[in-house]
């Protein structure tokens, strides 16, 4: 099992390194060097830079020099903590960085976790019940979720807090808690915040997921082994639960892989609608002002969580199945 | 004392009702029989008799939207009689009878067990639910169970998952999780079908040593006459959802009563005797020769660097197709025959040897080096018909269209000529010629083999490819299928190389047979001479453990 692990492990760090030039790629792209933006910018201000700093900045990113060379002294950077500067904020990327990619990641598990808790349960219902009143529901529901854009959910669902409830749920946190450190009352604060913006990006996922499950479970409710576990004299709710789901599970476990991805690509619209502190908004202003390695930082970031999320759940299918483990 | 003179169990005018679309489907209909403590009681009938329904019935699990819809299953218990229609399929006393009175094993022991749960697990599970005894308990009567259907290293095996056996090793896995609660009645449903006839040979064997052990009841589901010769007490014979005999075993291979049974035995029976075969001529011309053919798959292929091992699906065969000879090629599951088959149509690449092929206009080739074009050429000249109707043809196609795709791809025929084509093809393989414009799901299996042996003869091939064409087929449809295809060999000259596992066909069909084991042929020869006096050990070992169909050739039998 450990050397399954590490054998995954191993096989991220080409994707990982295929991530970064892809990453340098996206910055390199816009014409001249940032440098000159940098420099453009100040000088709009009407201030005046020195010459040194800037050839200092030069001389730091290896600008001028071949493109080869200039990715491997931004990566040299990298692997020593240091994501380089932004331009705009005029701060190092990775003080800006960490906060936000932080409540991206918790956001996305916590989405990921609920996004389970309910389809799994109604999934497994629904087709242990094929065409009940019950199945019936959860399919139009199912159908209704994922026809439903994320961001018009959101808007929706502002309008109806804001305008019914008279409350705003915006943001993560209510103003006085912004930058207050963790506490009970922060806690409770976040959490009737968050709600918002995990339901928006959940209900699509959900409704996929129980369409999934559903129909991996009615594709083992047949098998020979069921009914050979009906025949020994097992109850028919701890057959179905112990017997076809955990079979039926693969799939679905398979789907960490590709859930994470679209939620970190969906969490960026529907940040923006709601104004979440999250990752999301600042790329999309970093790539609007050329910010690149801000833009650049991200991009790998979340590349590494689609990354960890794919070894999750390849980690998750092997101890659950010992098809996958063993051979 | 056990207690002969009541029946265990009585099924009276049981019916089965299956509503489909439009209409109901009586499955089973006013079926009764008893089933006494330990006798072997064969339900006995082709595809769609209604006899795997009957035997679901017993344990309430008839599939949705199945129903009984009249009758009574009554079982003898201490408490008196218990009827099992009166019970439902839900519920705690139905769950009572299911593993711990009446047990069951299926037909598929690579599907029947869980995939993800360990077969100690599984079968602890099931004595768990019946007895009130601990775990630890459980677990060494399970290890007892394993042990008593020889399955080596039992408390290992229990740890071990289903996919880490062989077929026949589940089905014993199986055997021993049906009878972990010591149940009074077994049912079996086709036991043995999936598996080798040598395995075959040891579960039956290991099936009726429990059944004396233990004074079991065994109702015995199968298809095949040959089986039922050789385990049954008592035969029930059914047909189209109804009873149509029931007999001591020997009675009914020697007097039976009804036209059906009659049929079947005889279908059963022509198989025994070979097909009368024109004499070979003195000189053979041959049309394929087959020099040191291998195939070697390479296992384990490392990271870097050349693989480990190798996979030697087929290890040096040699062998000769003369013109107008059926070659047999007989051998179990993993012998290497199939992919013999494919190899010598090149869908994959022989990594080693020749196939010298004489053309009609009398060049040679070597398929084994032949290029893409050349092998094009070739597909109008040898073609293939394979084992099962119901995948090998595409189900979208009209009848019209897959005959005529060969027509197509390796003639320039007019769409008109094709048409006719199709019409006399279809006639001459005893098909009506108007059903052009329908789908292959309009007919049934022997139907459809027709029409994909009408697809192989469709471009006037020399030689054909048969692998196990007869071998999804009921008994009663394989030698018409044989009979139409031996008259297609007398009418056009063809030569066939004949894949099967078994060797009743084979010795009906063919001229010579090659026995392969392991991707190597062990013995080749003619046909009489390799089934009546084999020389290799496991050619010997392979014909006796077919089960004739002769109830006098048990051991048992009354003198």
């Amino acid at each position: 099992m450990l050397f399954f692990i590490l054998k995954r492990i191993a096989g991220m760090i080409p994707a990982m390194l295929a991530i970064s030039v892809l990453a340098f790629t996206v910055i390199q792209l816009p014409p001249g060097d940032y440098v000159s933006t940098y420099a453009a910018q100040i000088a709009q201000s009407g201030e005046t830079v020195d010459s040194a700093v800037l050839n200092n900045l030069r001389e730091r990113y290896g600008l001028g020099e071949n493109v080869v060379v200039q990715y491997f002294k931004w990566m040299g950077g990298i692997v020593r903590g240091d994501f380089g500067q932004s331009f705009e904020w005029n701060q190092p990327v990775t003080d800006l960085i960490w906060g936000r990619m932080g409540m991206t990641a918790l956001i996305s598990v916590l989405t990921l976790v609920l996004m389970w808790a309910f389809s799994l349960p109604i999934g497994i219902y629904s087709a242990a019940r094929q065409y009940s009143i019950t199945d019936y529901l959860s399919t139009a529901f199912a159908f209704l979720a994922m026809a439903t854009p994320n961001f018009l959910l959101a808007i929706v669902l502002l309008y109806i807090t804001t305008m019914w409830f008279g409350v705003s749920v915006g943001g993560l946190f209510s103003p006085q808690f912004e930058n207050a450190p963790w506490s009970l009352a922060k806690l409770w604060d976040f959490i009737t915040h968050a709600w918002v913006p995990i339901f928006v990006l959940g209900t699509a996922g959900t409704a996929s997921l129980i369409r999934i499950m559903r129909a991996n479970l009615l594709d083992e409710l047949h098998k020979p082994y069921v009914e050979a576990g009906r025949a020994k004299g097992l109850p028919e709710a701890r057959l179905i639960l112990s017997y076809p789901t955990r079979v039926a599970l693969n799939p679905f476990i398979s789907t960490v892989g590709w859930v994470l991805p679209a939620l970190i690509s969906g969490e960026l619209i529907v940040s923006t609608v709601l104004n979440l502190p999250t990752a999301g908004p600042l790329l999309l202003q970093a790539l609007k002002s050329q910010d690149m390695y801000l833009a650049g930082a991200f991009i790998l970031l979340s590349g590494g969580l689609v990354l960890i999320g794919t070894l999750v759940s390849d980690v998750l299918l092997a101890i659950s199945d010992p098809r996958i483990r063993l051979s | 004392m056990i207690d002969t003179a009541t029946p265990i169990l009585r099924v009276s005018n049981l019916s089965v009702d299956f509503p489909m679309h439009k209409s109901v489907l009586h499955a089973v209909k006013d079926v009764s029989f008893d089933l006494h403590r330990g006798e072997t009681l064969c339900v006995v009938g082709e595809s769609g008799s209604g006899k795997s329904v009957t035997a679901r019935a017993i344990l309430q699990l008839v599939a949705k939207p199945g129903e009984i819809t009249a009758g009574s299953i009554h079982l003898a218990t201490e408490a008196g009689e218990v009827d099992i229609v009166a019970l439902g399929n839900r519920g705690s006393a139905i769950r009572q009878i299911r593993g711990r009175r009446i047990a069951m094993i299926f037909q598929e022991p690579m599907t029947s067990l869980s995939p993800v749960h360990t077969i100690g697990h599984q079968i602890i599970e099931t004595i768990l639910l019946h007895e009130k005894i601990s775990k630890e308990e459980a677990r060494i009567r399970a290890a007892a169970l394993l042990d008593r259907v020889r399955i080596p290293n039992p408390d290992a095996a229990l740890d071990r998952y289903s996919f880490e056996f062989s077929g026949g090793m589940r089905q014993r896995a199986m055997i021993a999780m049906a009878l972990s609660c010591n149940p009074e009645i077994l049912i079996a449903d086709e036991p043995t079908t999936a598996l080798d006839v040598t395995t075959q040979a040891e579960i039956l064997s290991l099936i009726r040593e429990l059944q004396r052990d233990r004074g079991m009841a065994v109702l015995f589901i199968t298809h095949d006459m040959g089986v039922v010769a050789q385990i049954a007490d008592r035969v029930m014979v059914m047909f189209r959802g109804e009873k149509v005999e029931e007999a001591n075993v020997f009675d009914l291979f020697a007097r039976p009563q009804q036209a059906y049974t009659r049929a079947l035995l005889g279908s059963v029976l022509k198989l025994e005797t070979p097909a009368p075969r024109p004499a070979r001529p003195m000189a053979e011309k041959p049309i394929a020769e087959i020099n040191d053919l291998a195939l070697h798959f390479p296992l384990n292929p490392g990271f870097f660097g050349r693989p480990t091992a190798y996979l030697k699906a087929i290890d040096g065969v040699s062998l000769t197709i003369n013109q107008g000879e059926t070659v047999g090629v007989v051998g179990e599951s993993g012998s290497g025959k199939t992919t013999l088959g494919r190899t010598l149509l090149r869908v994959y690449n022989p990594t080693g040897g020749q196939v010298h092929y004489w053309r009609g206009d009398g060049t040679s080739v070597d398929i084994a080096s032949l290029g893409k074009a050349g092998m094009k050429s070739l597909y109008g000249e040898v073609r293939m018909v394979f084992q099962d109707p119901h995948s090998s043809l595409n189900p979208r196609m009209t009848i019209y269209q897959i005959i005529s795709e060969p027509l197509r791809t390796n003639t320039d025929m007019s769409e008109h000529q094709m048409m006719d084509r199709v019409q006399e093809l279809l006639t001459r393989v005893g098909l009506p010629a108007d059903i052009g414009d329908r789908y292959p799901h309009a007919f049934s299996g022997g139907q459809r083999q027709r029409i994909s042996i009408a697809r192989a003869i469709a471009v006037r091939p020399r030689l054909i490819i048969a692998d196990e064409p007869t071998s999804a087929l009921d008994v009663s449809l394989r030698h018409q299928v044989l009979d139409l295809m031996r008259d297609l060999q007398s009418e056009f000259g063809l030569s066939y190389l004949f894949i099967s596992h078994d060797i009743s066909v084979i010795r009906y069909f063919c001229d010579r047979v090659a026995v392969m084991k392991n991707g190597k042929i062990v013995e080749i020869g003619d046909v009489a001479q390799i089934c009546e006096r084999p020389q290799h050990d496991y050619t010997r070992q392979l014909i006796s453990a077919v089960p004739r169909p002769d109830p006098r050739l048990r051991a048992d039998a009354p003198a």
